[in-house]
């Protein structure tokens, strides 16, 4: 999208654990700006790309690049700088006993930031006031909890954010407010996003692109607007989206 | 224990038609905290028959907790009042050996995750078995045909595979059509199904709650389904009951649902995104309209 700079490079990845081959010869391109669903059923492999791309899953071969940097094995610091990710479950991804400040201080630290002010001026991004500041997590609610995760995804400045199934812990009211919190942000800081998700309107809301998997592949790559108008090519696409339409068309009839 | 207003006497549904299966009247469960009662039901009232009943409602509710006070599964420090009336008997007034009797034989309910609900140690068909030891006294061979009847009434047609496998060995789509054949082994009258399918795919969802209503429509059971989810209760129930802070705010026709009058219905089922979606921004639920929290 406009000034065609590629984000996300993936080069026919293939990601095991231990025997079992869960992705396999994954490409995909994400242009900068730009806003990109992966989607499929559970064991279709789509988290695992987010794993490989962030270093949670070693045991990758192929391809990956990002902002035109090829990614190692290894950890890398300059990455975690530009690609963050956001987890699904709130309650698991942040530590029990430490303190929102904590958690969004100790990138900063890691990292050797020395800026006050970022605290505070991310926790406003996502829409928390000063009082959360010194919270617990356990004295949060969900929808709180997932805006301080994405602060804590944001508080590098990332231009990449990889968020694996970032509203399907939360309840429909609090994943309205959190979408809406995504879609501004992208809008805002110009963030490029690799969304992970079983739920397809989500897709619609959040996404241009989306690639379907099954079983570790890529089977499909399409325009959002297939969801609208059922234009899959794939059969596998066709019978997932017209699943979802057939649950989703119940609630207005 | 409970307060039993009306002894066990038989209840008209609203509408004066079948008998009721069950009756629950002004409903109420408490749980202590720090600042003082939390009422999580607050004075819940309604008539079930033999018919699918959906609670809906998002974290908080309530409509969990109702489920289990109906079975009667509450704890202390939680409390709970009001009257429950189920097949003419007052449950309230029953002891603890009689509410098991109860329990899994006339009510059984099928829970979330049938990772955490099956017994991990025990193979599927051992585990269905003991389900139907529990409520009678079959032969060893009796067993073996009703487990097998089981897991093919749950279209699970390679049944003795499927009995020697341990339940990490399943899917879990076939978890819960396991736990839905172990909870239906004893014929019950009633299915408490709590989220029954959110830890599933939506492909195999679909199967399961087709699956679900299929026995349920064909044993004339009732069941109540309770959910997050408004277009899945919309579309596998008869009648829905939206709950919200412990109270019912709208009770309505499942065809109805798209005519609800409630701020808090209406702005749920506007909050969802679709398929075809087109909106620049999700509306967002004005708590304060209706003190919600």
């Amino acid at each position: 999208m406009g000034r065609d700079v590629t984000a996300l490079r993936i080069r026919d990845l293939t990601v095991s654990y231990g025997e079992t081959r869960a992705v396999e010869g994954v490409s995909l391109d994400v242009a900068e700006g730009e806003s990109v669903a992966l989607v499929g059923e559970s064991g279709s492999g789509k988290s695992t790309v987010l794993k490989a791309i962030t270093g949670l899953a070693p045991d990758w071969t192929g391809g990956i690049e990002i902002f035109g940097r090829p990614r190692g094995h290894r950890p890398d610091k300059a990455l975690a700088a530009t690609c963050q990710m956001v987890f699904q479950d709130p309650y698991g991804s942040l530590h029990p006993r430490r303190t929102v400040d904590a958690v969004l201080t100790e990138a900063l630290r890691i990292h050797g930031i020395r800026d006050d002010d970022r605290v505070s001026r991310t926790l406003s991004e996502v829409g928390l006031d000063a009082r959360f500041r010194f919270r617990y997590p356990h004295q949060l609610s969900g929808g709180q909890r997932q805006r301080v995760a994405i602060a804590r995804a944001l508080i590098l400045r990332p231009r990449l954010l990889l968020l694996d199934e970032p509203t399907s812990a939360l309840d429909v009211s609090v994943q309205a407010e959190i979408l809406n919190l995504l879609k501004r942000l992208r809008a805002e800081l110009g963030l490029t996003y690799l969304l992970v998700t079983h739920d397809l309107p989500v897709v619609g809301f959040l996404c241009e692109r989306l690639a379907v998997m099954r079983g570790g592949r890529i089977v499909e790559v399409a325009p959002v607007a297939a969801l609208r108008d059922g234009a899959f090519a794939d059969p596998y696409s066709r019978s997932l989206h017209a699943e979802s339409l057939r649950h989703d068309t119940e609630a207005d009839p | 224990m409970m307060a039993s207003p009306e002894g066990s006497e038989m209840r008209q549904g609203p509408e004066g038609a079948a008998p009721g299966l069950l009756s629950v009247r002004d409903l109420t469960v408490t749980f202590p905290t720090p600042r003082g009662p939390a009422r999580v039901v607050d004075g819940l009232s309604f008539e079930l028959g033999r018919e699918r009943l959906g609670i809906v409602g998002e974290s908080g509710s309530g409509k969990s907790m109702t489920g289990r006070a109906i079975l009667r599964l509450i704890r202390p420090p939680g409390r709970v009042t009001g009257g429950l009336t189920f097949e003419g008997r007052d449950l309230t007034s029953l002891s603890e050996r009689q509410m098991r009797a109860v329990r899994g034989a006339r009510i059984s309910m099928v829970m979330q995750d049938p990772r955490y609900s099956l017994n991990p140690v025990m193979t599927v068909g051992e585990q269905i078995a003991e389900a139907l030891r529990t409520h009678e006294r079959p032969g060893r061979a009796e067993v073996r045909a009703r487990v097998r009847e089981a897991l093919r009434s749950v279209r699970l047609d390679d049944a003795d595979r499927i009995a020697r496998l341990y339940p990490h060995e399943v899917s879990g789509g076939m978890g819960q059509r396991i736990m839905i054949a172990m909870m239906l082994i004893p014929k019950p009258a009633l299915l408490i199904a709590d989220e029954p399918t959110s830890a599933l795919d939506v492909s195999i969802q679909g199967e399961v709650l087709r699956l679900m209503d299929d026995l349920v429509r064909a044993r004339g059971m009732g069941l109540i389904l309770i959910s997050h989810d408004l277009p899945l209760v919309a579309r596998y129930c008869d009648r829905i009951l939206v709950m919200h802070a412990g109270r019912v705010v709208e009770s309505c026709a499942a065809s109805e649902l798209h005519r609800a009058t409630h701020p808090y219905t209406r702005g749920l089922l506007a909050a969802v995104p679709r398929m075809d979606e087109t909106r620049a921004e999700l509306p967002v639920l004005d708590r304060s309209a209706w003190g919600g929290t």
